[in-house]
């Protein structure tokens, strides 16, 4: 089955003279339970894929569907909501400064129409390897690589299908972005998510991801499988100096 | 309580953990650490020592006030300070002015508190709604706001008690109406900026709507400057009940109104100085302890070099 399927995307900002196209006419699908990475330098239009996902890039054209079910402009329904959730890149803006973990993850419960809150709010924090003295804490009280594991715990509270992963690891420490990762392994086993994956990083997408596709100015210049990123054998130029930068790095 | 959660520690250890073990006590430790800042403010805390004090004055008043403050004695008027029974001396009426000082604080922290609940919190509400739904709302919300800021600020106040007559209510009702859109402007200045956190988009992406995101997530972040401001504008407050009091359009004669005791003591300025100068003298000091306060909590509830 079709977790993800995205056709013709194109996503634009400002109109007229001012018009920046972000995305152009990106197309890529993502089967139930699998890991798929987008890849490429800055500014190439990844994360805006996922903005566009989410609705929280409103000017797109082309068509997304989520598990059959096709998207508009930038409403969700509270289903959406419980089928797709996102990870955010940067942990100290991603929770608000002054919701303690308690309130940020019992909030989502709530908002989610979840019985049995405390149980659940416990129940998250081990998920994500964070014990129950974390609890009562507020974000400045935390570590980056803690911030993000609450983070993801939020992200998980609906109980989502399909996790978006913006450079979840890009603004944590060297050692602490293998924690994450391995916990992101980790849970997508536990919960059969199904992970869209965003980052500059290929050894992480070479990690994380089932099959990827190489963005470039907007476009899409090749989907292929993980083991053409490991064994070296990418088939457009573009994709092969991003990975021969990356060997070199 | 301590006792009951972690028997070894101290309050103060308590109260500064850096794991809280409880909502209320997560509460309790990020005030007590604002508290412990805000301590270390030396100025901030002679503030809230003149404020306090005047807080007890105004409760304590017809314990501490040695005479009636609204009793004449003609025989003995215009007494100077330090005349025998009159600290402070009397007025034209030959009234205690010290007595009238002392009712004057309730009167005084009456205007002050019922504005500080009025005007910031319809700027809140006025701004954050114009910052967070924007386009056509926040247009109309902000013009109304900019025509209100435009007028100047007295003159507006004297035009509505003018049409609802002289009183200490509607002078707080004109105060209030003239104070409220600088914290419109506030409130709007810092929801453009948190709406578009990514903390937002997150419990955006829970399905909150609007109401909830303004009132759950921006409010709290908008509330510590709105305090400041409160604080910092106080003395302006203090100082428009006042003027609107010498001009006769806010508390009316025998009332121990500090604005209004000035407008009597003008008359005898020259030969009689103390009878204007003493509740002068008093506007002055809780201004200043306003401000010095406000100054103190800036420095405190500034989300900005809250060092996060």
């Amino acid at each position: 089955m079709i977790a993800l399927s995205i056709r013709k995307l194109d996503v634009w900002f400002g109109s007229d003279r001012d018009r920046v196209d972000a995305v152009k006419d990106a197309s890529f699908e993502v089967a139930d339970g699998e890991s798929f990475g987008l890849v490429g330098e800055s500014g190439s239009g990844k994360s805006t894929i996922l903005k566009a996902i989410t609705g929280l890039a409103p000017t797109w054209s082309g068509e997304i569907t989520v598990e059959g079910q096709p998207l508009q402009g930038g409403t969700r329904n509270r289903a959406f909501y419980k089928t797709v959730q996102m990870v955010f890149q940067d942990p100290y803006a991603s929770l608000h400064p002054r919701h303690t973990v308690d309130q940020v993850l019992s909030e989502t419960l709530y908002l989610h129409g979840l019985a049995g809150i405390d149980k659940r709010v416990e129940a998250l924090l081990s998920d994500v390897g964070l014990g129950g003295r974390f609890r009562f804490r507020y974000p400045h009280q935390l570590s980056g690589g803690q911030r993000q594991r609450v983070a993801i715990a939020r992200a998980l509270a609906g109980e989502p299908d399909i996790l978006l992963l913006d450079e979840p690891t890009s603004a944590l420490d060297v050692s602490v972005q293998a924690e994450i990762l391995n916990l992101l392994t980790d849970l997508r086993d536990e919960h059969n998510l199904t992970y869209l994956m965003v980052s500059h990083d290929l050894p992480v997408i070479g990690h994380m991801c089932d099959r990827l596709a190489v963005m470039k100015d907007g476009e899409i210049v090749e989907v292929m499988a993980a083991d053409d990123l490991r064994n070296n054998t990418a088939s457009h130029p573009y994709s092969q100096s991003l990975l021969k930068a990356s060997a070199a790095g | 309580m301590s006792d009951a959660t972690a028997p070894d520690l101290t309050w103060r250890e308590w109260l500064l953990t850096d794991a809280p073990t409880s909502r209320r006590h997560a509460r309790l430790a990020n005030f007590y650490q604002g508290w412990l800042s805000l301590r270390a403010n030396s100025m901030a805390m002679f503030g809230l020592g003149i404020l306090v004090a005047l807080l007890l004055v105004a409760m304590l008043a017809p314990f501490l006030s040695p005479y009636d403050p609204y009793v004449q004695s003609l025989g003995n008027r215009l007494q100077p300070i330090g005349a025998e029974g009159h600290l402070l001396g009397t007025d034209s009426l030959g009234r205690d002015i010290l007595s009238r000082l002392i009712y004057g604080s309730r009167i005084t922290l009456y205007i002050v508190a019922l504005v500080a609940l009025i005007a910031p919190v319809a700027g809140l509400l006025v701004g954050t709604v114009a910052g967070y739904v924007g386009g056509w709302t926040d247009t109309v919300l902000m013009r109304i706001t900019d025509i209100f800021l435009a007028f100047p600020r007295l003159v507006l106040a004297l035009a509505f008690v003018a049409a609802l007559g002289a009183g200490i209510e509607n002078a707080v009702l004109a105060i209030s109406l003239t104070a409220w859109p600088p914290y419109a402007r506030i409130a709007r200045a810092e929801t453009l900026t948190i709406r578009s956190a990514d903390y937002i988009s997150a419990i955006r992406l829970q399905g909150a709507g609007a109401l909830r995101i303004i009132t759950k997530h921006i409010w709290p972040l908008c509330i510590s400057s709105l305090i400041v401001r409160v604080t910092l504008d106080m003395a302006g407050i203090i100082l428009a009940a006042a003027g609107l009091g010498f001009l006769g359009l806010g508390a009316q004669p025998p009332s121990p109104e500090w604005g209004a005791m000035i407008s009597e003591g003008r008359r005898f300025i020259l030969d009689h100085w103390w009878v204007a100068t003493v509740p002068g003298l008093a506007i002055f000091t809780v201004s200043l302890a306003f401000n010095l306060l406000g100054d103190g909590l800036r420095d405190v509830l500034d989300p900005k070099d809250g060092g996060e």
